[in-house]
């Protein structure tokens, strides 16, 4: 061994015990000037060791550009010293932007052609750490005289060094290719590694290669098998197994001529699936190997046994105690679910295992490939082994479970409630972590399945009355409790424990979230809104909400200011109209030809919907001749495109100008009168619109107005919403309310009315037919 | 594989190969952001991570990291095996190798890696090639000299 110069070892020692930043920086400094005198007129002699301290100097980050030009005085001096050290810090201080590193060509062209293997090898190391497209243009020929020289030292180095030309400058390709054929035959390890990794890069870059050498794939089958079956020579061998470098880089080249070609996977059949049961894979080194072997059954036009061979190899992989192995397992999984979706999936429960491991990258993994695992008849066992990882993950993994977790429920949710619980689920464990658009979608979701109003309502009643923090479940709680407070107070429900909430209560949660330091704007505009809405929903009066309205007129946040002013207008101003502006709203779909008439159907329904009493209607039913007429039901929200229904909702609204059909006085009681205005439009002979108004001309008013109206059978009725259900006292704006009749067979027209309201403190039902209808109304 | 750092757990770095053309910024970037991931890892956690589009494959012998950044078709463990290799070849050549020797003679260090590899790719894959290169060089150096 060399004794190093007792001056660098020194330095060292010193830069060691530097106690400061300061102190390392002043040896160093010092130290420079001294290497920088030398370099100018110090003895050529010991010019290696003082580059030798300025190299180490660099590698703790201190400026070392004036050695460059000492490189190359260095790689030009005969001796062996000189070179060794100067081709070194030619690679650490030059690379190719430097201008200096063009004039190392020359000394590099001259070593190479110098008989000594040390010397040679010092070059072609240096030009493909650092050799440039210039150098490499200028060198190739060099390298490929190389190639075929005697020294099997030098060959493999030239090989190496002809992979970085080529890397380097593609048309350099040319000349190296022809030498590769001969190269195969090399019996020497590195060189015969360094021709493989040639013809890999030749294959990558040149469909043209790539064609011209699928028919050594044969001679590659028989190197490799010679490699592994002529016993395991201990120096080229890793824990038992031969040369793995050796075995990964042919399974490499394999793979890349195997791909898209039959013939060449065809040929490889049968080693891959010998590699693959054969190899001992109790070490890291034989699972490299078998690793390499999955990845290039994978890719090549493998027997279909072959890849669910490979793929459960992967699966074992699984179940290994080193965590590197679990770790390649699933990202190769995760490349495979896609195209081997069955293979993958019988591993599924072991994936699954996976989503504990402490290690986050492996978790991570475990995560992405159980979420694409995700399918019809795995999807709730799944959804429940998401959630519980939800709850402990690490927290840059949330986002992506509860998103994951979210999307999964949307494509494969067996029912809608589970749907509903599922989002509810992760909304309560992870709300901050989901992303913006899963308020929208919960509500849609909700929405469209009226069956659950009842039972979602309650539930997230019960998760907001527990926590208001996680602002999604805060938004879309205060949205449900708005939209379907009714249900809420009404009684119990089958699907949920039973739930004595009071209305005060419920005002009270509301009033809370608003208050909330949590609560981001946004949900204090829906909690708002929900308190507006519960005003129509709710039975006791509406002063607290009234209240609250107020005081939030005034409030800074300029969207809630302009909400509670609008609001406390409705109260006042508009109250007649507040209960149309205020009624369910109709299912927001995100497209779709049904969109419309759905909507529409739900919007008029509405009114019915809060009607407690519908089972009186049968009493009006039976009094019309016992062909019961098609009372006012909701039409149901489901689609239901009968022909008459899409027809009569395609009809415009408007009353054309036609022939006017009288008004008719339909009753009249203590002040309160109704009147009734017909219009036939032009075009659809069938419809009859019927304008119900409803005026006062006495002292008190009339509350709690609801007019309904049934039909004989043939006919269809459509009640849209009344403008409000007060008639202010003394001529007080008029209520007004909108009958759609269709007559298809012209039958005639026969109408009972049913009226409920409070007058003067007292409540009022009245039933009556109507008589005297025009003519016109029907003929 | 497009470059090897090797550094100290206080993230002093001892040896670094760049097989990829970069400029010195470029590079004290890279290592200083590396050496941050890396020495922020547990100790249980497996040896492999994704970094900007790259797969880093680390191994930690005694107190110094040895770090391989490789491409996205490279293989892992085969890289792991790789390192190994090399800390083995320090061994015998040093003797039970330790931090300081590498520092001590970081020259050699590099002399023995750039007998294994070369370009990035493996060049010998004989243990006994690699070291008695590096003796017949060291003789070559001694005579001269």
């Amino acid at each position: 061994m060399v004794v190093p110069s007792l001056k660098l070892q020194d330095l060292i020692e010193e830069i060691r015990g530097a106690k400061t930043q300061a102190q390392e920086r002043e040896v160093i400094q010092r130290e420079c000037a001294h290497i920088r005198a030398s370099f100018r007129d110090g003895d050529p002699l010991q010019r290696h060791r003082q580059l030798a301290k300025l190299l180490y100097v660099h590698m703790l980050g201190y400026p070392a550009h004036f050695g460059q030009m000492e490189c190359l005085k260095l790689i030009a001096s005969p001796r062996f010293i000189d070179k060794r050290v100067g081709y070194l810090g030619a690679m650490l201080l030059l690379d190719e932007r430097q201008d200096a590193h063009l004039l190392i060509t020359n000394s590099i062209k001259n070593d190479l052609s110098q008989g000594i293997q040390a010397v040679q090898g010092l070059a072609l190391c240096t030009l493909s750490a650092m050799g440039s497209a210039e150098m490499c243009r200028d060198l190739a020929t060099e390298v490929e005289r190389l190639l075929l020289g005697p020294s099997p030292y030098v060959r493999k180095k030239a090989v190496l060094t002809a992979v970085h030309m080529i890397r380097k400058v593609p048309e350099l390709s040319d000349i190296f290719l022809p030498v590769c054929a001969k190269l195969l035959h090399e019996r020497h390890h590195g060189v015969l590694l360094g021709t493989i990794t040639l013809i890999t890069e030749l294959c990558e870059r040149s469909p043209a290669a790539l064609e011209h050498f699928r028919k050594v794939v044969p001679q590659l089958v028989r190197i490799f098998r010679t490699l592994v079956t002529t016993g395991h020579t201990t120096e080229h061998s890793i824990s038992g197994v031969s040369d793995p470098f050796l075995q990964v880089q042919i399974l490499r080249l394999l793979r890349i001529l195997g791909r898209n070609h039959e013939e060449s996977s065809e040929s490889m059949n049968d080693l891959l699936a010998q590699v693959a049961t054969n190899t001992d894979t109790s070490r890291n080194s034989g699972s490299a190997v078998l690793f390499e072997t999955v990845l290039t059954i994978m890719d090549i036009r493998s027997a279909a046994g072959l890849r669910v061979l490979a793929v459960n190899i992967l699966g074992r992989f699984l179940l290994n105690s080193d965590k590197n192995i679990r770790y390649v397992a699933l990202t190769s999984l995760l490349r495979l679910v896609q195209s081997d979706h069955s293979a993958v999936q019988r591993h599924r429960p072991t994936v699954v295992e996976c989503l504990r491991e402490p290690d986050a990258s492996l978790s991570r993994r475990a995560l992405e490939l159980s979420l694409a695992l995700v399918n019809n008849s795995n999807v709730r066992a799944m959804i429940q082994e998401l959630q519980g990882f939800l709850e402990f993950c690490p927290l840059d993994l949330r986002a992506d479970c509860a998103s994951g977790i979210l999307l999964a429920a949307e494509r494969f949710a067996p029912t809608k409630r589970w749907h509903i619980d599922t989002i509810l689920r992760v909304l309560t464990m992870a709300g901050a972590y989901v992303r913006d658009d899963a308020v929208a979608n919960l509500t849609q979701l909700i929405g469209g399945a009226q069956e659950l109003h009842a039972y979602s309502v309650r539930r997230l009643y019960s998760a907001l009355a527990q926590d208001i923090s996680q602002q999604p479940l805060v938004q879309v709680a205060a949205w449900c409790i708005g939209e379907y407070g009714d249900l809420l107070l009404e009684g119990s429900c089958e699907e949920t424990e039973p739930l004595q909430v009071e209305e005060e209560e419920v005002l009270a949660l509301l009033e809370r979230v608003l208050q909330s330091h949590m609560s981001l704007p946004a949900t204090r505009g829906y909690a708002l809104t929900a308190l507006m809405k519960l005003s129509t929903r709710l039975r006791g009066d509406n002063n607290r909400i009234r209240q609250v309205v107020s005081i939030y007129g005034s409030c800074l946040d300029v969207e809630l200011q302009q909400r509670a002013v609008e609001y406390n207008t409705l109260f006042q101003k508009y109250d007649h109209m507040r209960a149309a502006i205020l009624e369910k709203m109709p299912l927001v779909e995100r497209g779709g030809p049904q969109v419309d008439e759905e909507a529409k159907e739900s919007k008029e329904a509405a009114p019915a919907s809060t009607d407690p009493q519908a089972s009186k209607l049968l009493d009006l039913l039976d009094l019309l001749d016992g062909t019961s007429g098609d009372a006012q039901q909701p039409p149901p929200l489901d689609p239901s495109p009968e022909g008459t229904l899409i027809h009569l909702l395609d009809l415009p609204c408007a009353p054309p100008a036609l022939a006017p059909i009288p008004n008719l006085k339909v009753f009249e009681r203590e002040g309160l009168q109704l009147n009734l205005s017909f219009v036939r439009p032009p075009g659809t002979p069938a419809l009859l619109l019927i304008t119900v108004t409803a005026t006062n001309a006495s002292e008190g008013d009339v509350t709690h107005f609801v007019c309904q109206a049934a039909v004989p059978k043939s006919f269809q009725l459509q009640l849209q919403a009344p403008s409000g259900d007060t008639v202010p006292a003394q001529g007080g704006l008029p209520m007004t309310q909108l009958l759609r009749i269709l007559n298809p067979n012209k039958a005639p027209l026969r109408l009972k009315l049913r009226l409920t309201y409070n007058h003067f403190g007292q409540s009022v039902q009245e039933i009556f037919e109507v008589n005297n209808l025009p003519v016109e109304t029907w003929q | 594989m497009q470059f090897m750092l090797l550094f100290s757990r206080q993230g002093k770095l001892r040896l670094q190969k760049w097989y990829v053309p970069l400029s010195d910024k470029e590079k004290k970037k890279i290592t200083r952001e590396l050496v941050q991931t890396v020495l922020a890892r547990k100790p249980k956690m497996c040896s492999f991570l994704e970094w900007r589009d790259l797969k880093i494959v680390y191994k930690r012998y005694a107190s110094l990291y040895f770090c391989c950044a490789i491409e996205d078709q490279d293989n892992e463990l085969i890289t792991l095996e790789i390192i190994h290799r090399y800390v083995e070849l320090l061994d015998k050549y040093f003797g039970s190798v330790c931090e300081l020797d590498i520092i001590f003679n970081f020259e050699k260090a590099y002399f023995i890696l750039d007998e294994f590899l070369l370009g990035g790719e493996v060049q010998e894959t004989s243990k006994k090639n690699v070291l008695k290169a590096i003796e017949q060089a060291d003789l070559l150096q001694e005579k001269i000299e």
